[in-house]
């Protein structure tokens, strides 16, 4: 049990305005790719080259991990021979890219996304559906939104 | 001013909808109903246990050692791949939150336009290129997801699988792409344990009766009745199973699939997942890439009635950190088919928090409840989730 005691005063987070998904492009099968569709909630607060870059880097990432060639196949094979108990010890190649994902998409927040009142989610978190967009209130001089 | 706040820890598994069951906090997932998994491994262990105590005796002095070594290590293969099937997260795809559901509805109520009162609206589905070949995705309404190809909802778990395959009762838990190399092992490594068992059976019978006499052999070993009942019957079912998912497997298909007809029949869509070549598609399923779980089952619940900040000064944090409040969602949510009666609201609360590592605000999100909310003392502790 844990005991915490808060302050009201930390109530002030900026509110949310919309959120933006960002679904699957299954036009190549089952891998896991986003759309890179720009969505048009987004064209006030970002340039298109910039999150078509984010995306297709995405995208990029999660191709590695799925990639079926000869490394992904020694592991299989490896991991078959000691009946799948190398797993307890060893991360696969996919967990892997994932926390270079996680890294890429946290770097991107905070030098891109954040200043522009953005946030991106893992699409991890969303059992890799959706890329989450959380679009918060505008809250600088001259915005009447 | 401020509020004190008792917390207790609380994994997500806990507040998952659908009809699993959760052991070791969160570490093993399964079906329901398991009865016909305890027979299973009943059946595996009781024959094996038998033909260790009956036959390998005889014939590692008679034959060689290394038939009950080779036995051994047969069976050990063989639990394991059962418990792995069974224990493992088929690759459940977690239900949309309220926001991405009423989200993907008004792309549906836009993409339908006007329907005129009295007439029923048409049905949601999404049509997808894939490889030249167009695939309808048809729309879960109580995942409230379009469900991506291959996918299936599976009515005994109450969960939409990725790459569905079927619920196998034997192992307790669906087979999808997460686990049907396992179950596909199981299958292959039981069939060869159920033959090496009937073989030596046949083997140790035959031997003993040369000096023995036949009925004397029968005395002498009980055992091996039971054992060459059990695995004639198994023989029959297990084999027939692997050399049908052998065939499967090579064309690439699921059992899903194959029960629909979804690439059979002359107008239908030829399996556009296929790489049309035997070895492409067996190395895909057995030895492709392990994909991870998407469903959190150990994470850490968060608060979602309060705002607890454990860093006092705003200003330290970049505003990614900062979380969003309030979530009003103002278009209706269409009443699904299946209307989960233990919905948790909770789930969406935890999952409005902002994916920061180093600080976690949760969030006061007042989210419409799907059904009635929790209750209950379990709030969170406001803390990273830890995988």
């Amino acid at each position: 049990f844990l005991v915490q005691t808060h302050s009201l005063q930390d109530l002030q987070q900026p509110a949310v305005s919309s959120k933006v998904f960002v679904q699957r492009d299954y036009s190549s099968g089952t891998i896991c790719r986003f759309q890179t569709k720009f969505p048009s909630e987004l064209e006030s607060r970002l340039d298109k080259q910039q999150f078509e870059e984010t995306i297709q880097t995405l995208n990029n990432l999660y191709a590695e991990a799925e990639k079926l060639g000869g490394k992904s196949y020694l592991e299989g094979c490896l991991a078959c021979l000691t009946a799948y108990t190398i797993f307890l010890c060893m991360e696969t190649h996919y967990e892997k890219v994932l926390k270079k994902i996680a890294r890429y998409i946290k770097d991107q927040n905070e030098k891109i996304y954040a200043p522009r009142g953005l946030l991106l989610t893992d699409p991890i978190e969303r059992g890799l559906r959706v890329v989450e967009v959380t679009i918060f209130e505008d809250r600088s001089i001259g915005s009447g939104r | 001013m401020s509020a004190v706040m008792i917390t207790r820890k609380v994994r997500k598994w806990e507040k998952l909808p659908g009809k699993n069951t959760f052991c070791c906090d969160g570490r093993v997932m399964m079906a329901r109903q398991k009865g016909v998994f305890y027979l299973t491994l009943f059946l595996i262990i009781g024959t094996c246990s038998l033909f260790f105590a009956f036959e390998c005796p005889y014939l590692a002095v008679h034959l060689s050692p290394a038939i009950p070594v080779f036995a051994a290590l047969l069976f050990l293969f063989v639990m394991a791949m059962l418990l792995r099937t069974s224990f493992s997260d088929p690759g459940v795809l977690p239900r949309a939150l309220p926001e991405e559901a009423t989200f993907i509805e008004m792309e549906i109520e836009a993409a339908n336009g006007n329907v005129p009162a009295g007439q029923r609206p048409p049905p949601r589905i999404r049509n997808v290129q894939i490889n030249n070949q167009i695939v309808k995705l048809k729309y879960c309404y109580t995942c409230k997801i379009f469900r991506p190809p291959r996918a299936s909802h599976c009515s005994i778990c109450d969960n939409c699988v990725d790459r569905f395959d079927h619920h196998c009762p034997w192992v307790g838990n669906c087979v999808g792409k997460r686990n049907y190399r396992y179950f596909y092992l199981f299958t292959l490594s039981l069939s060869l344990l159920t033959i090496y068992i009937f073989t030596f059976d046949i083997v140790h019978v035959v031997m003993r009766s040369v000096d023995n006499g036949f009925l004397n052999t029968l005395k002498e070993t009980p055992g091996t009745v039971l054992e060459v009942l059990v695995c004639f019957f198994t023989l029959w079912s297990v084999v027939g199973l692997t050399g049908f998912h052998t065939y499967l497997i090579s064309l690439n298909q699921t059992t899903n699939e194959d029960i629909k007809g979804s690439w059979s029949g002359k107008n239908r869509v030829q399996n556009p997942y296929s790489h049309k070549n035997i070895i492409k598609n067996c190395c895909e399923v057995l030895c492709g890439p392990t994909y991870p779980s998407v469903l959190d089952r150990r994470g850490l619940m968060q608060d979602d009635s309060l705002v607890s900040a454990t860093c006092a000064a705003p200003s330290s944090s970049s505003s990614s950190n900062a979380t969003p409040q309030t979530t009003k969602t103002t278009a209706p949510l269409i009443p699904n088919e299946h209307t989960p009666d233990d919905a948790k609201p909770s789930i969406a609360a935890s999952a409005e928090k902002s994916p920061s590592p180093k600080e976690e605000l949760p969030p006061a999100s007042k989210l419409p409840p799907l059904a009635s909310p929790e209750t209950d003392a379990e709030t969170s502790i406001a803390k990273d989730k830890t995988h």
